[in-house]
């Protein structure tokens, strides 16, 4: 026997003990085709009632390594990414017997590479069928032992795997691989049907399922275990968000009641210091901490057992830098000292979660902040401040200093009530964001691409142009903001009007006239029109223009001058 | 002289002077089969398969209709014409024409597997077959009828155990017939929508034996809505006509429910990927079963599905026509077999409604 034919002999073997040990502990009765069914009910159900009842029962009967690892996938961690797109894509199209052209064509139908590969492999098991596929944690632990292997080991795993599963089972088995689970859950929704296991509180599991944990070496037990302690050290709060206020602020009552501060455009984050140890979390659960260095010496200054709230953001003697900026310095692996210095990162602090260790989020506000005072103010460095406050004693007043936000580098007020505890999610009625009008441009579409999602097959992706001379100069994309009524309509034009095609891409007659609404605008050299835009969406169909009535590069070049700094 | 052309008024054949499933008025069409896309009004006469008559009596009103049987032989100005079953919907038939021992065969719409009530697909050896592909992807594999007959049957009952109203969403002519048929089996009662009602009683007179349905009125009450089954089409899906349901599920079935994103765009609870098209192996095997040597591809992926048969060394073009949609039928749009039903008024237009009995 072969060096190759050994190793697979070896994984069997392997694999035969697993599946031994799975039986003889009497769980995993429910296999990936339980967290098959879990994935179809959210993905397809229109009730949140009906997807809370599918989460609940899964975990009542799951096995508790699944558990974990589900809780993992949905709050957007991934498995060890065992074989790349390329050698799936061959696989599936050696399966069927298909060539690769009308994968091709099948996936831009489809929108989704895991579902396309399900749909297109032979059938084995009907997908009534109950298969004997093995719990989800075994496909994963398999993924990383095989990661470092040779191709072919890879490809037998996978292609038997596949032989044993029905259309669902394969389309999960996929999206494993692919790594990209978004589904239609939310992590509130998961938290909350967590909730009904454990005596824990809602808020309380938040935060233990987020910050940096391992799924496969921490047990359903350490997560969710109900004594208060906190064993990691990095774990940051869930992350209270506020509504849009679309009232007139007078709606709110008195002005007394509220906090207001300047909305800052950069990105959120929690400031941890615990252990002696620095941690950065982005509002995306995403520990940065290595991307800022300036924040290291942060370390020093901050009492131990903190936990900030705040923005993460660009600034030169307090006045913050355009976004643009910051993005310049989130893509880099190491930051140089040029970065250093031209984009120098500030923590513009507005609220305190933890001090002494304690939490301190059902607090009030005021409380809270004073406290955050206390603890900023006599601080010299310019790496963390106090985010202000803004007086005011009438709405009109407020209403008036809105207009200035640009100047200010902010896009709105925040309106906070003094009397708020620190809440989990998005809630309404103590805090609120009031922002500023968009930016607005009217432009014609020019080039269009399927969506992906529930907007498969629907031509949903679109790049705009504006005009110079007679030329059309794209500059932006976008994606959104349109009803699906809308978006049938311009699928349909696409349709009807392609003029070219580029692999997925249609080049389309100009002829459509949109208005797109951007929160900013920066001089870029990687786009040809010189801008980058903030935040582009459709604001609305502008049907009663034609499409030389668009706006010109010049204008854009104008905004760039008077709000691009 | 081609068999066949593609013209601006449709399939024509010049030979025999006459077009097969015009859009736009001519003296002499043949009709495939009933939906709106292909049997379309203002042609002088019409000639169709026996069942499919009294339907375009209900959709087109009175005109000169000829009706032929399957198998039976007709003689147009030389050409020689004969419709076999497609197996699409009831009465849908493919046509085959010979002249001058050259064969060409229309397939209409079709689908490959038997459905219990529209015909078992007949292959029919031909020169030259002009096949749909509104399902021309290999992602497009379909369940047997026996089997989403069942998966319908189970989601209905499950629905009823949690006393909810099941509203299956289903086109009136064709799948709305295998629908109810599917749920008689394990309900007693089932209620339609006018439209759906209007078709069903038209097939009942034409002495089709169907379970018994009830047709929704205002004088429908809540009470016997509940926990009940409805039958409606695509129209009537998120318009007001839904809101008399309490506690009510929706169940679409369509090919498109094929893909997730289709049934959470649509937003329905539950999506049965059931269709009257062939699925891409069923394309295949009609193909190649005819023994072609020439194919061509309307309406559909039919740039895709004609490529494909290129590559198999199957000559095929690519035609456009104005069945379906467009190159790329829009699962969302309303298509043509929508438009059958969405129009009540057509349907409720007293002069449609004197049906005549075939037997």
């Amino acid at each position: 026997m072969n060096k190759v034919e050994n190793d697979i002999e070896r994984l069997l073997n392997e694999d035969h003990d697993r599946d031994i040990s799975y039986s003889a502990s009497g769980v995993g009765g429910l296999g990936l085709g339980g967290f098959a069914d879990l994935v179809k009910v959210l993905g397809t159900s229109t009730k949140t009632t009906d997807k809370l009842n599918a989460l609940v029962q899964y975990f009542a009967s799951a096995d508790d390594k699944d558990k974990v690892w589900v809780i993992a996938l949905f709050s957007g961690r991934k498995p060890k990414r065992a074989v790349n797109t390329t050698q799936l894509i061959t696989w599936c199209v050696e399966a069927a017997g298909l060539p690769g052209w009308l994968f091709g064509e099948s996936y831009h139908t489809v929108g989704d590479l895991a579902e396309t590969i399900s749909l297109l492999l032979p059938e084995t098991i009907p997908a009534d069928q109950i298969s004997e596929s093995k719990p989800l944690h075994f496909y994963i632990d398999t993924f990383r032992q095989i990661e470092k292997q040779d191709e072919s080991i890879k490809k037998q795993f996978i292609i038997e795997s596949w032989d044993q599963m029905n259309q669902n089972e394969r389309f999960v088995f996929n999206k494993l691989i692919t790594g990209a689970f978004r589904i239609g859950v939310s992590q509130k929704m998961m938290v909350n049907a967590l909730a009904k296991f454990t005596s824990l509180e809602a808020s309380v599991i938040a935060h233990r399922i987020s910050g940096n944990w391992d799924p496969s070496t921490t047990t359903f037990a350490e997560l969710l275990n109900e004594s208060p302690t906190i064993t990691d050290y990095s774990k940051p709060y869930p992350f209270y968000l506020a509504y849009a206020l679309d009232a007139d602020p007078e709606s709110l009552g008195e002005p007394e009641a509220w906090q207001v501060e300047w909305k800052w455009d950069g990105i959120r984050g929690q400031m941890i210091k615990r252990n002696n140890t620095l941690f950065v979390w982005s509002r995306g659960e995403e520990l940065m901490t290595d991307k800022f260095p300036e924040y290291h010496s942060l370390k020093d200054v901050l009492p131990d057992g903190i936990v900030l709230d705040g923005e993460i953001i660009p600034s030169i003697d307090k006045k913050p830098l355009p976004f643009a900026l910051l993005q310049t310095r989130i893509g880099r692996k190491n930051v140089t000292k040029k970065n250093l210095q031209e984009t120098p990162i500030t923590f513009f602090a507005y609220d305190l979660l933890e001090y002494n260790y304690e939490d301190w989020r059902n607090r009030p506000l005021d409380e809270r902040r004073k406290q955050l005072q206390a603890i900023i103010e006599p601080l010299t460095t310019p790496t963390i401040i106090l985010s202000p406050i803004v007086t005011f004693s009438k709405w009109e007043e407020l209403t008036e200093l809105r207009t200035t936000s640009r100047e200010m580098g902010a896009e709105g007020f925040m309106i906070k009530r003094k009397s708020s505890t620190y809440q989990v999610g998005r809630k309404t009625g103590d805090w609120w964001k009031w922002k500023i009008e968009p930016l607005v441009i009217d432009c014609v579409m020019i080039y269009a691409e399927k969506g992906s999602g529930r907007r498969s097959n629907l031509y949903t992706a679109y790049t705009f142009a504006v005009k110079d001379g007679d030329k059309l100069i794209p500059f932006t994309r976008a994606y959104s903001g349109l009803t699906d009524k809308e978006f049938n309509e311009v699928d349909s034009f696409v349709k009807r009007n392609a003029i070219e095609k580029f692999g997925p891409v249609r080049t389309v007659k100009p002829e459509l006239v949109f208005e797109i609404a951007f929160e900013g605008i920066a001089a870029s050299n990687r786009h040809k029109s010189g801008v980058a835009l903030r935040f582009p969406r459709i604001n609305r169909w502008r049907k009663d223009k034609k499409p030389d009535e668009i706006n010109t590069l010049d204008d854009l070049k104008q905004m760039l001058q008077v709000y691009g700094k | 002289m081609a068999l066949i052309e593609f013209s601006d008024k449709g399939l024509c054949c010049p030979q025999g002077q006459f077009y097969i499933d015009p859009w736009k008025p001519v003296e002499k069409a043949l009709i495939t089969h009933a939906h709106s896309d292909h049997a379309r009004w203002g042609s002088q006469s019409y000639l169709c398969h026996q069942y499919t008559k009294p339907l375009l009596q209900l959709r087109l009103g009175d005109n000169p209709y000829q009706t032929v049987e399957w198998g039976e032989t007709v003689f147009m100005n030389g050409v020689k014409v004969s419709f076999h079953p497609a197996g699409h919907v009831i009465g849908s038939s493919q046509i085959r024409l010979e002249y001058n021992g050259e064969v060409w065969v229309v397939s209409g719409d079709y689908k490959v597997a038997n459905d219990g009530l529209s015909g078992q697909f007949e292959v029919v050896p031909c020169n030259t077959f002009i096949t749909e592909s509104t399902f021309g992807l290999p992602i497009y594999k379909w369940k047997s009828p026996g089997q989403i007959n069942k998966d319908i049957q189970s989601w209905v009952l499950k629905n009823k155990e949690l006393d909810k109203t099941s509203v299956v969403i289903a086109y009136s002519l064709g799948k709305a017939q295998r629908v109810i048929q599917a749920i008689a089996e394990v309900t007693d009662k089932i209620y339609v929508h006018g439209a759906v009602y209007n078709v069903h009683q038209t097939l009942i007179n034409a002495g089709w034996k169907l379970p018994e349905v009830h047709r929704i009125t205002p004088e429908t009450t809540k009470e016997e809505l509940t926990a009940s089954v409805v039958v409606a089409p695509p129209s009537a899906d998120g318009s007001s006509w839904m809101k008399r349901f309490p506690n009510h599920v929706t169940g679409v079935c369509s090919g498109w429910m094929q893909v997730r994103g289709n049934a959470r765009r649509r937003n329905v609870d539950a999506g049965f990927a059931m269709s009257d098209h062939a699925d891409w192996p069923g394309l295949l095997q009609a193909v190649k079963a005819t023994g072609a040597e020439k194919v061509f591809v309307t309406h559909g992926f039919q740039a895709t599905f004609s490529r494909y048969l290129n590559e198999l060394g199957i000559e095929a073009g690519e035609v456009k026509t104005e069945y379906g949609n467009d190159e790329e039928v829009s699962p969302l749009a309303v298509t043509d077999e929508d438009s059958i039903e969405t129009d009540e008024s057509v349907s409720d237009n007293p002069e449609a409604k004197t049906f005549e009995t075939n037997e």
